[in-house]
Protein backbone atom coordinates (compact mmCIF):
# COMPACT_ATOMS: atom_id res chain seq x y z
CA UNK A 1 0.00 0.00 0.00
CA UNK A 2 0.83 3.63 -0.36
CA UNK A 3 1.26 6.14 2.66
CA UNK A 4 -2.43 7.40 1.52
CA UNK A 5 -3.82 3.83 0.91
CA UNK A 6 -2.64 3.01 4.79
CA UNK A 7 -3.68 6.12 6.33
CA UNK A 8 -7.57 5.47 4.91
CA UNK A 9 -7.40 2.25 5.77
CA UNK A 10 -6.58 2.65 9.16
CA UNK A 11 -9.22 5.27 9.59
CA UNK A 12 -12.05 3.24 7.50
CA UNK A 13 -11.14 -0.03 9.23
CA UNK A 14 -10.43 -2.07 6.40
CA UNK A 15 -7.84 -2.63 3.29
CA UNK A 16 -8.57 0.27 0.57
CA UNK A 17 -7.13 0.69 -2.29
CA UNK A 18 -7.28 3.83 -4.70
CA UNK A 19 -9.88 4.36 -6.66
CA UNK A 20 -12.31 3.24 -3.96
CA UNK A 21 -14.70 5.45 -2.73
CA UNK A 22 -15.20 5.50 1.33
CA UNK A 23 -16.67 7.91 4.38
CA UNK A 24 -13.78 8.44 6.67
CA UNK A 25 -13.46 9.56 10.26
CA UNK A 26 -11.13 13.09 10.57
CA UNK A 27 -8.72 14.03 13.15
CA UNK A 28 -8.86 17.59 12.32
CA UNK A 29 -10.79 20.49 10.35
CA UNK A 30 -10.11 24.47 10.35
CA UNK A 31 -11.72 27.11 8.18
CA UNK A 32 -9.93 31.09 7.80
CA UNK A 33 -11.65 33.81 7.59
CA UNK A 34 -12.43 33.27 3.90
CA UNK A 35 -13.96 29.97 3.79
CA UNK A 36 -15.09 30.04 7.31
CA UNK A 37 -18.45 32.47 7.38
CA UNK A 38 -19.92 30.59 4.24
CA UNK A 39 -19.17 27.52 6.13
CA UNK A 40 -21.16 28.71 8.59
CA UNK A 41 -23.79 29.60 6.92
CA UNK A 42 -23.68 25.94 5.19
CA UNK A 43 -23.86 24.24 8.60
CA UNK A 44 -26.55 26.15 10.05
CA UNK A 45 -28.56 25.34 6.84
CA UNK A 46 -27.76 21.56 6.26
CA UNK A 47 -29.07 21.49 10.39
CA UNK A 48 -26.12 21.58 11.73
CA UNK A 49 -26.05 22.75 15.60
CA UNK A 50 -23.05 20.97 17.74
CA UNK A 51 -19.65 20.65 15.58
CA UNK A 52 -18.77 17.28 15.76
CA UNK A 53 -16.07 17.76 18.52
CA UNK A 54 -14.99 21.39 19.59
CA UNK A 55 -11.39 20.05 20.94
CA UNK A 56 -10.40 18.87 16.87
CA UNK A 57 -12.17 21.81 15.40
CA UNK A 58 -10.81 25.32 14.42
CA UNK A 59 -10.95 28.59 12.91
CA UNK A 60 -8.38 31.01 12.35
CA UNK A 61 -8.27 34.63 11.12
CA UNK A 62 -5.86 34.80 8.91
CA UNK A 63 -6.81 35.79 5.33
CA UNK A 64 -7.38 39.64 6.11
CA UNK A 65 -6.16 40.42 9.35
CA UNK A 66 -6.40 43.27 10.86
CA UNK A 67 -9.51 43.23 9.04
CA UNK A 68 -9.14 46.00 6.86
CA UNK A 69 -12.74 46.98 6.85
CA UNK A 70 -16.29 46.96 8.13
CA UNK A 71 -17.43 44.27 6.01
CA UNK A 72 -14.65 41.60 7.11
CA UNK A 73 -14.87 43.02 10.83
CA UNK A 74 -17.88 41.44 11.03
CA UNK A 75 -17.14 38.32 9.33
CA UNK A 76 -14.52 37.95 12.45
CA UNK A 77 -16.91 38.75 15.02
CA UNK A 78 -19.22 35.78 13.34
CA UNK A 79 -16.64 33.44 13.41
CA UNK A 80 -16.23 34.34 17.39
CA UNK A 81 -19.41 33.97 18.34
CA UNK A 82 -19.87 30.77 16.60
CA UNK A 83 -16.56 29.42 18.38
CA UNK A 84 -17.58 30.36 21.64
CA UNK A 85 -20.92 28.96 21.50
CA UNK A 86 -19.32 25.36 20.22
CA UNK A 87 -16.64 25.86 22.59
CA UNK A 88 -13.57 25.48 19.97
CA UNK A 89 -10.56 27.15 19.34
CA UNK A 90 -10.39 30.31 17.28
CA UNK A 91 -7.01 31.57 16.76
CA UNK A 92 -7.18 35.63 17.08
CA UNK A 93 -5.34 37.85 14.39
CA UNK A 94 -2.17 37.83 14.46
CA UNK A 95 -1.89 34.85 15.59
CA UNK A 96 -0.62 33.16 12.01
CA UNK A 97 -1.43 31.39 9.13
CA UNK A 98 -4.19 28.59 9.35
CA UNK A 99 -1.65 26.26 8.20
CA UNK A 100 1.15 27.33 10.59
CA UNK A 101 -1.12 27.54 13.57
CA UNK A 102 -2.43 24.21 12.90
CA UNK A 103 1.24 22.57 13.29
CA UNK A 104 2.43 24.52 15.85
CA UNK A 105 -0.79 23.52 17.99
CA UNK A 106 -0.58 19.59 17.28
CA UNK A 107 -4.08 19.86 15.99
CA UNK A 108 -2.94 17.64 12.89
CA UNK A 109 0.23 14.83 13.28
CA UNK A 110 1.01 12.09 11.73
CA UNK A 111 -1.20 9.32 10.22
CA UNK A 112 -3.98 11.61 11.03
CA UNK A 113 -6.61 12.94 7.99
CA UNK A 114 -7.07 16.39 8.26
CA UNK A 115 -9.35 18.82 5.93
CA UNK A 116 -9.19 22.10 5.77
CA UNK A 117 -10.84 24.80 3.92
CA UNK A 118 -8.30 26.11 2.31
CA UNK A 119 -6.20 24.52 -0.84
CA UNK A 120 -2.81 24.12 0.92
CA UNK A 121 -4.23 22.41 3.57
CA UNK A 122 -1.90 19.65 1.41
CA UNK A 123 0.95 21.38 3.72
CA UNK A 124 0.18 19.07 6.59
CA UNK A 125 2.00 16.25 4.58
CA UNK A 126 5.14 17.22 6.07
CA UNK A 127 4.03 15.28 9.04
CA UNK A 128 3.23 12.49 7.09
CA UNK A 129 -0.47 13.14 7.72
CA UNK A 130 -2.95 12.52 4.75
CA UNK A 131 -4.53 16.22 4.56
CA UNK A 132 -6.86 17.66 1.86
CA UNK A 133 -8.46 21.04 0.99
CA UNK A 134 -11.99 21.36 0.58
CA UNK A 135 -14.51 24.40 -0.10
CA UNK A 136 -17.10 25.87 2.66
CA UNK A 137 -19.65 23.35 2.35
CA UNK A 138 -17.51 20.15 2.44
CA UNK A 139 -16.06 21.89 5.65
CA UNK A 140 -19.55 22.25 7.21
CA UNK A 141 -20.61 18.91 6.65
CA UNK A 142 -17.47 17.70 8.10
CA UNK A 143 -18.03 20.18 10.88
CA UNK A 144 -21.52 18.33 11.65
CA UNK A 145 -20.42 14.75 11.25
CA UNK A 146 -16.86 14.06 11.74
CA UNK A 147 -16.94 12.68 8.30
CA UNK A 148 -15.85 13.27 4.71
CA UNK A 149 -16.52 11.18 1.55
CA UNK A 150 -13.76 10.93 -0.70
CA UNK A 151 -12.11 8.37 -3.29
CA UNK A 152 -9.00 7.14 -2.06
CA UNK A 153 -6.11 8.75 -4.64
CA UNK A 154 -4.01 7.51 -6.87
CA UNK A 155 0.02 8.13 -5.89
CA UNK A 156 2.13 9.41 -8.05
CA UNK A 157 6.04 9.24 -6.58
CA UNK A 158 8.48 11.52 -7.04
CA UNK A 159 12.04 10.80 -6.09
CA UNK A 160 14.78 13.09 -6.21
CA UNK A 161 18.18 11.56 -5.70
CA UNK A 162 21.37 13.75 -4.11
CA UNK A 163 21.66 16.33 -1.61
CA UNK A 164 20.73 20.23 -2.61
CA UNK A 165 23.60 22.50 -3.10
CA UNK A 166 24.49 25.30 -0.50
CA UNK A 167 22.06 28.25 -1.49
CA UNK A 168 19.27 26.31 -2.85
CA UNK A 169 16.36 25.68 -1.03
CA UNK A 170 12.85 23.06 -0.45
CA UNK A 171 11.48 26.12 -2.47
CA UNK A 172 13.35 26.02 -5.44
CA UNK A 173 13.64 22.18 -5.62
CA UNK A 174 9.57 22.16 -5.42
CA UNK A 175 9.64 24.90 -7.99
CA UNK A 176 11.11 23.07 -10.12
CA UNK A 177 9.19 20.10 -9.65
CA UNK A 178 5.76 22.10 -10.25
CA UNK A 179 7.32 22.88 -13.53
CA UNK A 180 7.84 19.04 -13.92
CA UNK A 181 4.60 18.20 -13.29
CA UNK A 182 2.84 20.69 -14.61
CA UNK A 183 -0.58 22.89 -12.51
CA UNK A 184 -2.68 19.85 -13.20
CA UNK A 185 -0.19 17.12 -13.91
CA UNK A 186 -1.44 15.42 -10.56
CA UNK A 187 -5.33 16.53 -10.04
CA UNK A 188 -7.34 13.95 -7.91
CA UNK A 189 -3.75 12.33 -6.83
CA UNK A 190 -1.72 11.89 -3.72
CA UNK A 191 1.92 12.28 -4.50
CA UNK A 192 4.64 10.85 -2.15
CA UNK A 193 8.14 12.50 -2.15
CA UNK A 194 11.42 10.22 -0.87
CA UNK A 195 14.70 10.50 -1.79
CA UNK A 196 17.85 11.74 -0.67
CA UNK A 197 16.77 15.12 -1.50
CA UNK A 198 14.09 15.25 1.27
CA UNK A 199 15.70 13.29 3.56
CA UNK A 200 17.80 15.79 5.67
CA UNK A 201 15.37 18.58 5.27
CA UNK A 202 13.27 20.33 8.51
CA UNK A 203 9.70 20.20 8.71
CA UNK A 204 9.55 23.79 7.99
CA UNK A 205 11.28 22.71 4.02
CA UNK A 206 8.85 19.91 4.23
CA UNK A 207 6.24 21.96 4.90
CA UNK A 208 7.42 23.96 1.95
CA UNK A 209 7.47 21.11 -0.52
CA UNK A 210 3.98 19.91 0.38
CA UNK A 211 2.35 23.22 0.02
CA UNK A 212 3.25 23.57 -3.34
CA UNK A 213 0.91 20.40 -4.23
CA UNK A 214 -1.78 22.21 -4.29
CA UNK A 215 0.06 24.01 -7.77
CA UNK A 216 0.21 20.95 -9.56
CA UNK A 217 -3.66 20.11 -8.59
CA UNK A 218 -2.76 17.01 -6.44
CA UNK A 219 -5.37 16.01 -3.46
CA UNK A 220 -2.51 15.72 -1.05
CA UNK A 221 1.30 15.48 -1.07
CA UNK A 222 2.74 13.47 1.85
CA UNK A 223 6.66 13.35 2.25
CA UNK A 224 8.26 10.30 3.32
CA UNK A 225 9.13 10.37 7.27
CA UNK A 226 12.41 8.97 6.61
CA UNK A 227 14.61 11.92 8.70
CA UNK A 228 11.43 13.58 10.30
CA UNK A 229 12.35 15.02 13.43
CA UNK A 230 9.46 16.19 15.49
CA UNK A 231 9.43 17.24 19.23
CA UNK A 232 6.66 14.26 20.26
CA UNK A 233 7.48 10.71 19.13
CA UNK A 234 5.29 9.12 16.57
CA UNK A 235 5.34 6.01 14.57
CA UNK A 236 5.82 6.82 10.85
CA UNK A 237 4.66 5.58 8.03
CA UNK A 238 6.35 4.16 4.97
CA UNK A 239 4.89 2.79 1.92
CA UNK A 240 5.11 -0.61 1.07
CA UNK A 241 8.15 -1.83 -1.07
CA UNK A 242 5.49 -3.34 -3.47
CA UNK A 243 2.66 -0.50 -3.29
CA UNK A 244 1.06 0.88 -6.95
CA UNK A 245 1.84 3.66 -8.24
CA UNK A 246 0.43 5.58 -10.91
CA UNK A 247 3.89 7.16 -12.01
CA UNK A 248 6.94 7.39 -10.06
CA UNK A 249 9.35 10.15 -11.49
CA UNK A 250 12.98 10.16 -10.78
CA UNK A 251 15.55 13.07 -10.40
CA UNK A 252 18.90 14.07 -10.02
CA UNK A 253 18.66 17.29 -7.92
CA UNK A 254 22.27 17.83 -6.55
CA UNK A 255 23.04 20.44 -8.98
CA UNK A 256 19.44 21.98 -9.17
CA UNK A 257 20.23 26.17 -9.25
CA UNK A 258 17.77 28.37 -8.16
CA UNK A 259 14.46 28.57 -9.42
CA UNK A 260 11.86 31.14 -10.39
CA UNK A 261 7.90 30.87 -11.28
CA UNK A 262 7.46 33.21 -14.21
CA UNK A 263 4.48 34.96 -14.68
CA UNK A 264 1.38 34.22 -14.69
CA UNK A 265 1.06 30.35 -13.86
CA UNK A 266 2.94 29.11 -10.49
CA UNK A 267 4.12 26.05 -13.30
CA UNK A 268 5.82 28.68 -15.82
CA UNK A 269 9.32 27.61 -13.98
CA UNK A 270 13.07 28.44 -15.29
CA UNK A 271 16.08 28.54 -14.27
CA UNK A 272 16.85 32.06 -12.29
CA UNK A 273 19.68 32.93 -14.87
CA UNK A 274 16.56 33.33 -17.67
CA UNK A 275 15.23 36.56 -16.02
CA UNK A 276 18.43 37.57 -13.74
CA UNK A 277 18.82 41.38 -13.88
CA UNK A 278 15.14 42.24 -14.09
CA UNK A 279 14.15 45.17 -12.16
CA UNK A 280 12.35 44.81 -9.25
CA UNK A 281 9.83 47.28 -7.18
CA UNK A 282 8.17 45.29 -3.82
CA UNK A 283 9.72 41.91 -2.50
CA UNK A 284 7.76 39.81 0.10
CA UNK A 285 8.82 37.03 1.85
CA UNK A 286 5.66 35.29 3.74
CA UNK A 287 2.65 33.31 3.46
CA UNK A 288 1.84 29.58 4.18
CA UNK A 289 5.09 28.57 1.61
CA UNK A 290 7.79 30.48 3.10
CA UNK A 291 7.40 32.63 6.19
CA UNK A 292 9.21 30.47 8.49
CA UNK A 293 11.98 31.37 10.76
CA UNK A 294 14.26 29.33 8.57
CA UNK A 295 13.32 31.52 5.79
CA UNK A 296 13.96 34.68 7.61
CA UNK A 297 17.36 33.58 8.69
CA UNK A 298 17.65 32.67 4.65
CA UNK A 299 17.05 36.36 4.30
CA UNK A 300 19.10 37.93 7.04
CA UNK A 301 22.16 35.77 5.91
CA UNK A 302 22.14 37.91 2.46
CA UNK A 303 21.42 41.57 4.08
CA UNK A 304 23.10 41.54 7.52
CA UNK A 305 24.82 44.59 7.80
CA UNK A 306 23.66 45.76 4.31
CA UNK A 307 20.59 48.23 3.12
CA UNK A 308 18.20 46.70 0.08
CA UNK A 309 18.66 49.03 -2.60
CA UNK A 310 16.56 52.87 -3.00
CA UNK A 311 13.13 52.24 -4.38
CA UNK A 312 12.42 48.84 -3.65
CA UNK A 313 10.21 48.10 -0.94
CA UNK A 314 10.08 45.15 1.35
CA UNK A 315 7.64 43.21 3.05
CA UNK A 316 8.01 40.24 5.52
CA UNK A 317 5.03 38.30 6.76
CA UNK A 318 6.05 35.90 9.33
CA UNK A 319 3.98 33.05 9.39
CA UNK A 320 3.03 32.86 12.94
CA UNK A 321 3.48 34.77 16.29
CA UNK A 322 5.77 32.08 17.27
CA UNK A 323 7.88 32.82 14.32
CA UNK A 324 7.82 36.36 14.92
CA UNK A 325 8.96 36.09 18.35
CA UNK A 326 11.25 33.62 17.71
CA UNK A 327 12.47 35.73 15.08
CA UNK A 328 13.06 38.83 17.43
CA UNK A 329 14.71 37.05 19.93
CA UNK A 330 17.75 35.82 18.02
CA UNK A 331 17.98 39.16 16.06
CA UNK A 332 17.22 37.90 12.88
CA UNK A 333 14.21 40.70 12.59
CA UNK A 334 16.47 43.13 13.74
CA UNK A 335 18.53 42.47 11.11
CA UNK A 336 16.06 42.25 8.69
CA UNK A 337 14.57 45.74 9.92
CA UNK A 338 17.58 47.54 9.67
CA UNK A 339 18.31 46.16 5.87
CA UNK A 340 14.83 47.79 5.04
CA UNK A 341 12.03 45.70 5.87
CA UNK A 342 8.57 45.82 6.85
CA UNK A 343 7.08 43.62 9.33
CA UNK A 344 2.98 43.27 9.05
CA UNK A 345 1.17 41.26 11.00
CA UNK A 346 1.23 37.29 11.05
CA UNK A 347 -1.06 35.81 8.08
CA UNK A 348 -1.88 35.59 4.63
CA UNK A 349 -1.05 39.24 4.01
CA UNK A 350 -0.63 40.75 0.47
CA UNK A 351 -0.53 37.27 -1.05
CA UNK A 352 -4.28 37.12 -1.24
CA UNK A 353 -4.90 40.25 -2.70
CA UNK A 354 -6.79 42.06 0.24
CA UNK A 355 -5.10 44.53 1.89
CA UNK A 356 -1.54 44.84 3.50
CA UNK A 357 0.78 45.59 0.10
CA UNK A 358 -1.48 45.56 -3.12
CA UNK A 359 1.11 46.20 -6.32
CA UNK A 360 0.69 49.35 -8.58
CA UNK A 361 0.17 49.02 -12.46
CA UNK A 362 3.30 47.86 -13.97
CA UNK A 363 5.15 46.67 -10.98
CA UNK A 364 6.91 43.84 -10.49
CA UNK A 365 7.18 41.76 -7.21
CA UNK A 366 8.91 38.95 -6.64
CA UNK A 367 7.46 36.80 -3.75
CA UNK A 368 8.26 33.68 -1.46
CA UNK A 369 4.73 32.78 -1.75
CA UNK A 370 2.85 30.20 -3.84
CA UNK A 371 0.82 31.25 -6.33
CA UNK A 372 1.59 34.33 -9.26
CA UNK A 373 -2.02 34.10 -11.27
CA UNK A 374 -3.70 37.04 -12.77
CA UNK A 375 -4.83 39.50 -10.28
CA UNK A 376 -3.60 37.36 -7.41
CA UNK A 377 -1.95 40.12 -5.25
CA UNK A 378 -4.80 41.78 -6.19
CA UNK A 379 -4.06 43.97 -9.40
CA UNK A 380 -3.93 42.15 -12.24
CA UNK A 381 -1.74 44.76 -13.88
CA UNK A 382 1.20 43.95 -11.87
CA UNK A 383 3.76 40.45 -12.78
CA UNK A 384 4.55 38.41 -10.01
CA UNK A 385 7.53 36.10 -9.88
CA UNK A 386 8.15 33.15 -7.22
CA UNK A 387 11.10 32.38 -5.85
CA UNK A 388 12.76 30.92 -2.72
CA UNK A 389 13.52 33.71 0.43
CA UNK A 390 17.09 33.94 -0.16
CA UNK A 391 16.37 34.71 -4.18
CA UNK A 392 13.50 37.41 -2.81
CA UNK A 393 16.25 39.01 -0.49
CA UNK A 394 18.85 39.21 -2.90
CA UNK A 395 16.54 40.89 -5.06
CA UNK A 396 15.53 43.31 -2.77
CA UNK A 397 19.28 44.10 -2.03
CA UNK A 398 20.18 44.31 -5.91
CA UNK A 399 16.96 45.86 -6.69
CA UNK A 400 16.42 43.20 -9.59
CA UNK A 401 16.32 39.58 -9.63
CA UNK A 402 19.32 38.51 -8.41
CA UNK A 403 21.08 34.91 -7.93
CA UNK A 404 21.30 34.58 -3.90
CA UNK A 405 24.45 32.41 -5.16
CA UNK A 406 26.33 35.82 -6.77
CA UNK A 407 25.98 38.15 -3.07
CA UNK A 408 29.14 38.72 -1.56
CA UNK A 409 27.95 37.82 2.09
CA UNK B 1 -31.72 18.49 -16.61
CA UNK B 2 -31.38 19.83 -19.71
CA UNK B 3 -29.45 23.32 -20.43
CA UNK B 4 -29.62 24.60 -24.06
CA UNK B 5 -28.19 28.54 -23.01
CA UNK B 6 -25.97 30.36 -24.62
CA UNK B 7 -22.44 29.89 -24.36
CA UNK B 8 -19.58 31.93 -23.01
CA UNK B 9 -16.28 29.77 -24.33
CA UNK B 10 -12.77 30.59 -22.34
CA UNK B 11 -9.73 28.38 -22.31
CA UNK B 12 -7.67 26.35 -20.44
CA UNK B 13 -6.21 26.81 -16.55
CA UNK B 14 -8.75 29.45 -15.54
CA UNK B 15 -7.84 29.85 -12.04
CA UNK B 16 -10.16 31.33 -9.33
CA UNK B 17 -8.70 34.58 -8.88
CA UNK B 18 -9.72 35.47 -12.23
CA UNK B 19 -13.23 33.59 -11.60
CA UNK B 20 -13.94 35.80 -8.45
CA UNK B 21 -10.12 37.67 -7.18
CA UNK B 22 -9.87 37.11 -3.30
CA UNK B 23 -10.13 41.14 -2.80
CA UNK B 24 -14.13 40.30 -3.23
CA UNK B 25 -14.68 36.67 -1.78
CA UNK B 26 -14.76 38.09 2.03
CA UNK B 27 -18.27 38.24 1.85
CA UNK B 28 -22.25 36.94 2.59
CA UNK B 29 -23.68 38.88 0.06
CA UNK B 30 -23.51 36.90 -2.47
CA UNK B 31 -25.19 39.31 -5.02
CA UNK B 32 -21.83 41.29 -4.73
CA UNK B 33 -20.24 38.05 -5.97
CA UNK B 34 -21.98 38.38 -9.58
CA UNK B 35 -20.49 42.38 -10.03
CA UNK B 36 -17.00 41.41 -10.20
CA UNK B 37 -17.43 37.63 -11.90
CA UNK B 38 -14.30 36.59 -14.60
CA UNK B 39 -13.59 40.59 -14.42
CA UNK B 40 -9.65 40.47 -14.45
CA UNK B 41 -11.04 36.92 -17.57
CA UNK B 42 -12.52 39.36 -20.04
CA UNK B 43 -14.29 42.62 -18.25
CA UNK B 44 -17.64 42.34 -20.39
CA UNK B 45 -18.43 38.80 -18.98
CA UNK B 46 -20.49 40.15 -16.03
CA UNK B 47 -22.81 42.28 -18.74
CA UNK B 48 -23.70 39.98 -21.30
CA UNK B 49 -23.71 36.70 -19.39
CA UNK B 50 -27.98 35.92 -18.69
CA UNK B 51 -29.52 33.65 -16.59
CA UNK B 52 -29.01 29.68 -18.42
CA UNK B 53 -25.99 30.64 -20.06
CA UNK B 54 -23.26 27.70 -19.99
CA UNK B 55 -19.44 28.23 -20.06
CA UNK B 56 -17.56 26.21 -21.68
CA UNK B 57 -13.72 26.08 -20.84
CA UNK B 58 -10.52 24.07 -21.60
CA UNK B 59 -8.60 22.14 -19.23
CA UNK B 60 -8.26 22.09 -15.70
CA UNK B 61 -11.10 25.13 -15.18
CA UNK B 62 -10.96 26.43 -11.39
CA UNK B 63 -7.56 25.72 -10.60
CA UNK B 64 -5.81 27.62 -7.32
CA UNK B 65 -7.47 28.50 -3.99
CA UNK B 66 -10.73 26.35 -2.24
CA UNK B 67 -13.00 29.30 -2.39
CA UNK B 68 -16.14 28.06 -2.96
CA UNK B 69 -16.87 31.59 -3.74
CA UNK B 70 -15.69 30.99 -7.21
CA UNK B 71 -18.97 28.29 -8.06
CA UNK B 72 -21.16 30.39 -6.40
CA UNK B 73 -20.03 33.48 -8.20
CA UNK B 74 -20.84 31.91 -11.71
CA UNK B 75 -24.10 30.82 -10.29
CA UNK B 76 -24.68 34.05 -9.33
CA UNK B 77 -24.07 35.66 -12.34
CA UNK B 78 -26.45 32.91 -14.09
CA UNK B 79 -24.63 30.37 -15.23
CA UNK B 80 -26.56 27.17 -15.35
CA UNK B 81 -23.75 25.16 -16.46
CA UNK B 82 -19.87 25.09 -16.97
CA UNK B 83 -18.64 22.27 -19.68
CA UNK B 84 -15.03 21.82 -19.61
CA UNK B 85 -12.45 19.44 -20.69
CA UNK B 86 -11.32 18.68 -16.99
CA UNK B 87 -12.03 20.51 -13.68
CA UNK B 88 -9.53 21.10 -10.74
CA UNK B 89 -10.47 19.15 -7.80
CA UNK B 90 -11.85 21.57 -5.51
CA UNK B 91 -13.59 23.48 -7.43
CA UNK B 92 -15.32 20.55 -8.99
CA UNK B 93 -16.07 19.04 -5.16
CA UNK B 94 -17.39 22.93 -4.76
CA UNK B 95 -19.63 23.49 -7.73
CA UNK B 96 -21.55 19.80 -7.17
CA UNK B 97 -21.91 21.17 -3.39
CA UNK B 98 -23.06 24.01 -4.11
CA UNK B 99 -25.84 22.88 -6.95
CA UNK B 100 -24.13 24.41 -10.16
CA UNK B 101 -24.04 21.48 -12.87
CA UNK B 102 -20.44 20.87 -14.41
CA UNK B 103 -19.81 18.14 -16.87
CA UNK B 104 -16.23 16.67 -18.11
CA UNK B 105 -15.86 15.93 -21.62
CA UNK B 106 -12.47 15.70 -22.32
CA UNK B 107 -10.73 17.38 -25.61
CA UNK B 108 -13.15 19.23 -27.23
CA UNK B 109 -13.72 21.74 -30.43
CA UNK B 110 -16.62 23.74 -28.59
CA UNK B 111 -16.33 27.46 -30.37
CA UNK B 112 -18.09 30.81 -29.92
CA UNK B 113 -20.98 29.67 -32.89
CA UNK B 114 -21.49 26.22 -31.36
CA UNK B 115 -25.18 25.37 -29.74
CA UNK B 116 -25.07 23.18 -27.04
CA UNK B 117 -27.82 21.30 -25.74
CA UNK B 118 -26.59 19.12 -22.63
CA UNK B 119 -28.00 16.53 -20.56
CA UNK B 120 -26.49 16.80 -17.23
CA UNK B 121 -27.83 13.90 -15.21
CA UNK B 122 -27.21 11.11 -18.60
CA UNK B 123 -23.80 12.72 -19.58
CA UNK B 124 -24.38 13.93 -22.62
CA UNK B 125 -23.36 16.93 -24.78
CA UNK B 126 -24.47 17.72 -27.85
CA UNK B 127 -22.52 20.70 -29.99
CA UNK B 128 -25.59 21.42 -33.16
CA UNK B 129 -23.08 22.91 -35.35
CA UNK B 130 -20.89 20.42 -35.51
CA UNK B 131 -23.28 17.86 -35.71
CA UNK B 132 -21.26 16.09 -32.37
CA UNK B 133 -21.98 14.33 -29.52
CA UNK B 134 -19.58 13.95 -26.33
CA UNK B 135 -19.93 12.08 -23.66
CA UNK B 136 -19.16 13.11 -20.17
CA UNK B 137 -16.53 11.51 -17.34
CA UNK B 138 -19.15 9.58 -15.45
CA UNK B 139 -19.28 11.23 -11.96
CA UNK B 140 -19.58 9.05 -8.39
CA UNK B 141 -23.26 7.97 -7.92
CA UNK B 142 -23.02 10.32 -4.59
CA UNK B 143 -21.91 13.19 -6.61
CA UNK B 144 -25.02 12.82 -8.48
CA UNK B 145 -27.53 12.63 -5.39
CA UNK B 146 -25.83 15.59 -4.32
CA UNK B 147 -26.51 17.59 -7.84
CA UNK B 148 -29.54 15.68 -8.04
CA UNK B 149 -31.03 17.39 -4.40
CA UNK B 150 -29.66 20.79 -5.44
CA UNK B 151 -26.59 21.32 -3.26
CA UNK B 152 -24.92 19.47 -0.21
CA UNK B 153 -27.10 21.86 2.12
CA UNK B 154 -30.43 19.66 0.85
CA UNK B 155 -28.74 16.51 0.47
CA UNK B 156 -27.41 16.47 4.34
CA UNK B 157 -30.69 18.05 5.55
CA UNK B 158 -32.26 14.89 3.62
CA UNK B 159 -29.91 12.30 4.48
CA UNK B 160 -28.55 13.22 7.57
CA UNK B 161 -24.94 11.21 6.71
CA UNK B 162 -23.40 9.91 3.31
CA UNK B 163 -24.67 7.43 1.44
CA UNK B 164 -22.11 5.35 -0.12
Amino acid sequence: MTISEKIISAHVGRRVQAGDLVVTPVDGVMATDTTGPLALKAFAEMGGSRVFDPSKCALILDHAVPPPNERIANLHSMLRVFAKEQGMRLFEIGEGICHQVMVEHQYVKPGDIFIGADSHTSTYGALNAFACGVGSTDLAATLMTGKIWMKVPETIKIICHGKLQAGVSAKDLILFLVGQITISGATYQAIEFEGEAFEGMSLASRMTIANMVAEMGGKTGIVNPKGLELEYDFDPIYPDADANYLRVLEFYVADLEAQISIPSSPDNVQNISIVEGLPIDYAFIGTCCNGRLEDLRSAAQILKGKRIKEGVRFLIGPASKSVLLDAMNEGTLQILIEAGASIITPGCGPCVGTHQGVPGNNETVISAANRNFKGRMGNPNSNIYLAAPATVAASALEGKITNPVNVRL
Amino acid sequence: MICKGDIHVYGDNIDTDRIIPGKYTKTLDLSTLADHVLEDLDPSFKDKVKEGDILIAGKNFGCGSSREQAPLALKQAGIALVIAEDFARIFYRNAINIGLAIIEIGPHTISENSRIEAHVLEGKVYDKLLDKTYDAVKMPQVMIDILQEGGLVNYLKKHRDYNI
